[in-house]
């Protein structure tokens, strides 16, 4: 899940062939891609349909093949938003063929999508995934009669062990050197409507004697592990514990790889920067120290820290946990307009919003998607997580940090959800509530640390673009006029023009400042501190111990974490929603929504004199 | 030994955690139309069998086994739309 992925790249020649992936969610789909298609998929925009679709281009035998990833689905008559999507890319795009990946595990059901394509009439070949989880359930499959029986090729494997990955290989090979020209199917929507209803009678047909699934009241490891998560008192209780645990970790590891970190940067700045740009002019070594290198190793020394929590993410995504959450939390979700889907989503916001915005796809009703991306902007992602680690290690200089931190998690719970409960009477919503819960998973190693290598990457790009941009803008605002210095530069005017606003919630115009610019990017926030007081981090650290009360700065965590969110977040919004207005609302409801919080947690502090 | 108990119907919404039943017909109407398809491609179809296996707290969503490897959430409203038949086994 990288978030702000937006280019579209052209990889010279045009592919003549084309394969595209076909299967259920949760049947492992994404880990085969990945497998086919190495590190070279990109994000590809298809004329007349309504969503990106990650693709690659591979060479097989010397000739550059297009592989798609289709949307996961679970039935091709379906109505969601995915489901559409994937009726719009068959009727549209020839295939030479398809690879439909099901789970082996849950055969008895998944085999009615395979059923479906072979009705309709595609070239399709079929790869039983998860087979490790299949051996030990003790489901049982005689594949080569399967095989005969759908006359499509059929293979056992494991995506993500490689186990008998090989063999399907090879068949894809075979598939993509015998000349044969690409299918494209007439008038899906008639046909489905003719030939795209399966009977359990057909299921029952071709499974006959051939797949041997497991008892109904087996003792799985999964469901001994259900017994305590989703334990009826104890489940919930037992997910914030972890939820708690979670930040102490990446408070506790994450802060000292942060010294690590500056105390790399710093010295690049000391022993290569100074020493090559000692033959500039006074003006444009400021500009590159103050404008550009102080920013960006601020921003920097946080890579290790985002990295251990993406991974943390990584784990409790793949382990089937999350979905696990869904249905603790939909009775309480439900009551606010919403379902256990839309607080899978806000964690995953947890993340990066934008890519959870993207999540909202799986919800069919257009009310419920557009109440749950709302609430997702509310959720402190990880660009965030950096501007309030900076803030809070500076003025709760105790031991408090990880359970200060933990509150601004629980409050961007509860702004989303009192967001939900003041908006649920405009977006009113029948959606059914019905999910899946797979059984726990561990990830393996390479998954992680291909995640964790995914977010440096994702970084590197943003660094070099909206960062390095956003603090070149503040340096120039910070330093016109020319021999103006404090609050007489462009950037102090500005941030004193907004005091009237400001100042009641304790955020001064420095600091204004900053959240200006954070609505490009919140890393911004954090890249522009040390360019507006023209400081390294750890001067500045301890120039904002001595200058901002701890209540000032909890205000500014609270209005950071609800206000505006960033561009790419509103251009997801817009790019969704096809409503600008939906979008405009969704920026001026938050901004007064943040005002509003911070206003009250701050007045009432002064009150209480805290 | 599977016995189908003659004379008994009711809904998933109905059925005990632990006990199994068959599932008879999902009900339609015109809102529904678009859940029967995702219930039938999680694998609700006639004669599979089906299991509450617990309820979450304050009239939270069923968490149900369909055959053996499959576990889904489904609320009450969805679940009382699923029509079974319950076996001793």
């Amino acid at each position: 899940m990288n978030c702000h992925q937006s280019e579209t790249a052209v990889n010279g020649v045009k592919p003549r062939k084309r394969v595209a992936l076909l299967g259920m969610p949760n049947a492992g789909k994404s880990t085969l891609f990945n497998r086919i298609t190495g590190a070279s998929a990109f994000v590809g925009n298809w004329p007349g349909i309504t969503v990106d679709l990650l693709q690659a281009n591979v060479n097989v035998n010397g000739e550059a093949i297009e592989f798609v990833d289709l949307p996961g689905i679970y039935d091709l008559n379906g109505f969601s938003e995915d489901e559409k999507v994937v009726q719009q890319f068959l009727n549209k795009f020839a295939v030479n063929f398809i690879i439909i990946v099901l789970n082996a595990t849950q055969i008895d059901r998944q085999i009615r999508l395979a059923l479906q394509i072979k009705a309709l009439g595609f070239p399709a070949i079929i790869l039983l995934n998860m087979a490790d989880e299949a051996k030990h359930y003790g489901v049982q499959i005689e594949v080569d009669e399967l095989s005969q029986r759908l006359a499509m090729p059929t293979f056992l494997m494991s995506a993500k062990y490689g186990k008998g990955y090989g063999r399907a290989y090879q068949e894809i090979v075979r598939q993509l050197t015998t000349e044969k020209p690409s299918f494209q199917i007439k008038n899906l929507n008639e046909q489905l409507l003719e030939n795209g209803s399966i009977l359990p009678l057909e299921i029952e047909a071709i499974l006959a004697g051939i797949v041997v699934m497991p008892s109904n009241f087996a003792r799985t490891f999964t469901a001994k592990f259900d017994s305590i998560l989703l334990h009826p008192i104890f489940g919930l209780p037992l997910f914030f514990l972890g939820m708690f645990l979670v930040f102490q970790l990446v408070w506790n590891v994450g802060l000292p790889s942060m010294d690590l970190m500056s105390y790399i940067t710093t010295w690049i700045q000391n022993f290569i920067l100074e020493p090559i740009l000692k033959v500039f002019p006074l003006l444009i070594q400021n500009f590159v120290i103050n404008g550009i290198w102080n920013g960006l190793a601020t921003v920097a020394s946080f890579v290790p820290l985002i990295v251990l929590f993406f991974i943390v993410m990584a784990i409790s995504e793949d382990s089937g946990y999350l979905s696990r959450a869904a249905y603790l939390m939909d009775a309480l979700m439900g009551s606010l307009g919403l379902d256990g889907r839309s607080f899978v989503l806000q964690m995953m916001g947890f993340g990066c919003n934008v890519s959870a915005l993207m999540g909202t796809r799986i919800m069919r009703s257009k009310a419920l998607r557009l109440l749950t991306m709302l609430t997702i902007t509310f959720s402190l992602c990880s660009a965030r997580l950096q501007v309030f680690i900076f803030i809070i290690a500076a003025t709760f200089p105790n031991q408090n940090g990880a359970t200060v931190l933990f509150s601004l998690y629980i409050l961007s719970f509860i702004a989303a959800l009192g967001a939900a409960f003041i908006l649920k009477g405009q977006f009113p919503n029948q959606e059914p509530f019905v999910l899946e819960l797979p059984p726990y998973r561990f990830p393996t190693l390479k998954q992680v640390i291909m995640r964790g290598w995914g977010e440096v990457m994702h970084f590197i790009k943003r660094a070099s673009g909206f960062i390095v941009f956003g603090c070149v803008a503040v340096w120039f605002l910070t330093n016109l006029p020319l021999g103006a210095t404090g609050l007489n530069t462009f950037g102090g005017q500005l941030g004193q023009f907004l005091s009237p606003i400001m100042q009641p919630i304790g955020i001064d115009p420095y600091l204004t400042l900053s959240l200006v610019f954070g609505f490009i990017a919140k890393e911004v926030v954090v890249g522009a501190l040390p360019v507006i007081y023209g400081m390294n981090a750890d001067n500045l650290t301890q120039y904002i111990t001595d200058t901002v009360t701890w209540t000032q700065a909890y205000s500014f965590c609270i209005f950071c974490l609800l206000y505006t969110p960033c561009l790419t977040t509103l251009a997801t919004l817009f790019n969704e929603s096809k409503s600008w207005k939906y979008a405009a609302f969704s920026v001026v409801f938050s901004a007064v929504f943040a005002w509003v919080i911070s206003f009250i947690f701050y007045q009432g502090s002064l009150l209480l004199s805290l | 030994m599977k016995t189908i108990i003659n004379n008994l119907r009711m809904t998933l919404s109905e059925l005990k955690p632990g006990k199994l039943a068959l599932v008879q017909h999902i009900e339609t109407s015109t809102e529904t139309n678009g859940l029967v398809n995702r219930l039938e491609g999680i694998g609700i179809i006639p004669n599979k069998p089906i299991m509450v296996l617990r309820q979450a707290w304050f009239g939270g969503p069923l968490h149900v086994r369909v055959g053996s490897t499959t576990e889904i959430a489904i609320r009450h409203q969805e679940a009382k739309t699923i029509h079974l038949q319950p076996i001793e086994v």
